[in-house]
């Protein structure tokens, strides 16, 4: 009965929320990795433009909640979710035109893109912070719990309870159908097939006849969907707060350049590897290890390796030493 | 009036100096030509700016008796010319389906049978076409970009030293295959650097020196020429 209940105990504060967060890490991490392969830079405005995407999610939740409209025991969130992504997807081709194109067309080297993207960082906080501002906000509603601690404990008769948020359920139903959807796009279809083809060599991609211009506008579709999905995902999961999203690019990056950045299928595989890595290295284990040993043995401090504060400290050096020991990543991306 | 043709053409990379200058170049249907020449002699500038990668200062470019000077690389390979680079010429992260499917992107319909018809003339793809091209190996990847270069069915294919680098063996498997793309009725020219095998296997060849057109004539004519048997070919 204890081993069970020490492994309720892990899953409980550990798996699931690794599982929901390492979701939403991996799309981010899609996002970073997609513009690294097609675009050819590194976009550190990804954040922002998750927060961006986000935003809209939020404000719209409040209009629909004001006018009546939503989705019963689901979050009213997911009802913005195709407007949120038409602004988003707006917003960064405005961006493109006005920017990004310019620095395309002369062909600047990758790391005077990524300056670029930086401006495009801080003129995005901006416009968040002129539109809703830097507070933090919640807009979740509908039904909070699946499964709560209190009912899991009486339906097992064991000490510890377990909890399923829906923000967690949906968070990981909705990454797999939109991550599914995206690979089978980049695989099977002949316009993903010339998006592969334009990262890999572009040269020889023109001189097969495929629009760059096509591939681009395409690119930022996808982009704008990942990154809209991701930022809201988060956000009903924990809470909407801009500084939040800027602080979460460390862990998107470390996931994209981990699973080997311009590999998408690398890049969702990365988002769990930091998300597990993150939480399994700041969680107490204390409670655990309790059940685990005789009575008079129980732990007198926290176990904890690593006080949760520092949890970006743990994407950092995983960052450090994937770029010391394997550059191109898990799966071989590109070397950078 | 050939085929495809590249009249008096001057031209160099950005502002600098001129890499070829008043050079003439031909091809029609069904015939190998092969460009040769010293290093520096300007015989891959030739080819690309016959290509449209870079800008004539003078001198033009016909297809068919149509003028393309001044039209984009891409509208040129709309019109039937297909390139294959020296290097980089596939798609190396793809497979060797994918490569073909590229190949033939501008296809509106009949990829499926195209396909086919590549698999036929390299068997050797068949058997690998689900093998990521990175994977394969030297011999097999030229084989791969000349599928690719073929798939929008050509009617002018220019390659860039397709033997560089391949070892003797496979540069003659190789060259048999340049024969079976020419007897479909596609004008090859082709860069090499092997001049003694390209020029046994061409219809033509023609000899730059410094940019300009040095000596040209029929295959035979070139391997037997004296002065350029002493000056080319190694005696």
């Amino acid at each position: 009965m204890d081993f069970i209940n020490a492994i309720v105990v892990l899953t409980n504060f550990t798996l699931i929320p690794a599982l929901a967060y390492g979701s939403q890490l991996a799309l981010g991490a899609i996002f970073v990795t997609l513009i690294y392969a097609v675009l050819r830079f590194a976009n550190f405005a990804t954040g922002d433009m998750m927060s961006f995407g986000t935003m809209f999610a939020v404000l719209l939740t409040y209009y629909f909640q004001s006018i009546g409209l939503g989705l019963g025991f689901l979050p009213t969130a997911l009802l913005t979710i195709p407007f949120a992504i038409i602004m988003m997807i707006l917003y960064m081709l405005l961006i493109d035109k006005f920017v990004f194109s310019y620095y395309r067309i002369k062909k600047s080297p990758p790391v005077q893109f990524a300056m670029v993207s930086v401006g495009v960082m801080f003129v995005t906080q901006a416009i968040i912070r002129i539109i809703i501002g830097p507070s933090d906000r919640r807009f979740l509603d509908g039904e909070k719990f699946i499964l709560k601690a209190t009912e899991f404990k009486e339906m097992t008769g064991l000490n510890e309870g377990l909890t399923l948020k829906s923000t967690q359920a949906i968070t990981i139903v909705v990454t797999l159908i939109i991550v599914s959807i995206m690979f089978w796009f980049l695989n099977k279809t002949k316009t993903g097939t010339s998006m592969r083809a334009y990262s890999d060599n572009e040269d020889l991609a023109l001189l097969s006849g495929i629009d760059p211009k096509r591939v681009v506008l395409i690119t930022w579709v996808i982009a704008g969907i990942l990154a809209t999905v991701g930022g809201i995902l988060y956000g009903l999961d924990k809470s909407y707060r801009p500084f939040v999203y800027f602080n979460n690019m460390l862990p998107i990056f470390a996931a994209a350049i981990v699973g080997g950045i311009g590999n998408p299928f690398g890049a969702f595989l990365g988002g769990y590897v930091i998300a597990f890595a993150e939480i399994l290295i700041t969680y107490a284990y204390k409670r655990f290890i309790a059940y685990l040993v005789p009575e008079n043995m129980e732990p007198d401090s926290l176990m904890q390796l690593l006080s949760t504060d520092y949890k970006f400290a743990v994407s950092f050096s995983i960052l450090v030493i994937v770029l010391l020991i394997r550059p191109s990543g898990i799966f071989k991306g590109k070397t950078i | 009036m050939a085929f495809f043709e590249g009249t008096q053409m001057t031209a160099g990379y950005g502002d600098g100096p001129d890499i070829i200058s008043s050079c003439s170049i031909s091809a029609n249907r069904g015939e190998i030509v092969a460009i040769l020449g010293p290093n520096g002699a300007g015989k891959s500038t030739a080819m690309k700016a016959m290509l449209g990668l870079l800008n004539l200062k003078s001198g033009s470019v016909t297809l068919d008796g149509k003028d393309i000077s001044k039209i984009s690389p891409q509208d040129r390979v709309k019109q039937g010319i297909s390139f294959v680079p020296q290097t980089k010429n596939v798609f190396a992260e793809l497979t060797v389906k994918e490569n073909l499917e590229i190949g033939g992107f501008l296809r509106e319909e009949g990829l499926d049978k195209m396909i086919e018809n590549i698999y036929n003339l390299f068997p050797i793809l068949s058997e690998k076409k689900s093998q990521i091209v990175g994977q394969l190996s030297g011999g097999q990847r030229q084989q791969v970009a000349l599928g690719r270069a073929l798939m929008s069915e050509p009617s002018v294919l220019m390659l860039d030293e397709p033997t560089a680098g391949v070892s003797p063996i496979v540069m003659d498997e190789l060259f048999e295959h340049i024969i079976k793309v020419k007897k479909t009725n596609v004008a090859i020219i082709m860069v090499e650097q092997n001049a003694k095998q390209a020029l046994s296997i061409s219809d033509r060849g023609y000899v730059l020196v410094t940019g300009q057109n040095k000596f040209e004539g029929s295959g035979d004519e070139l391997l037997n020429d004296p002065e350029v048997r002493r000056s080319f070919l190694g005696g």
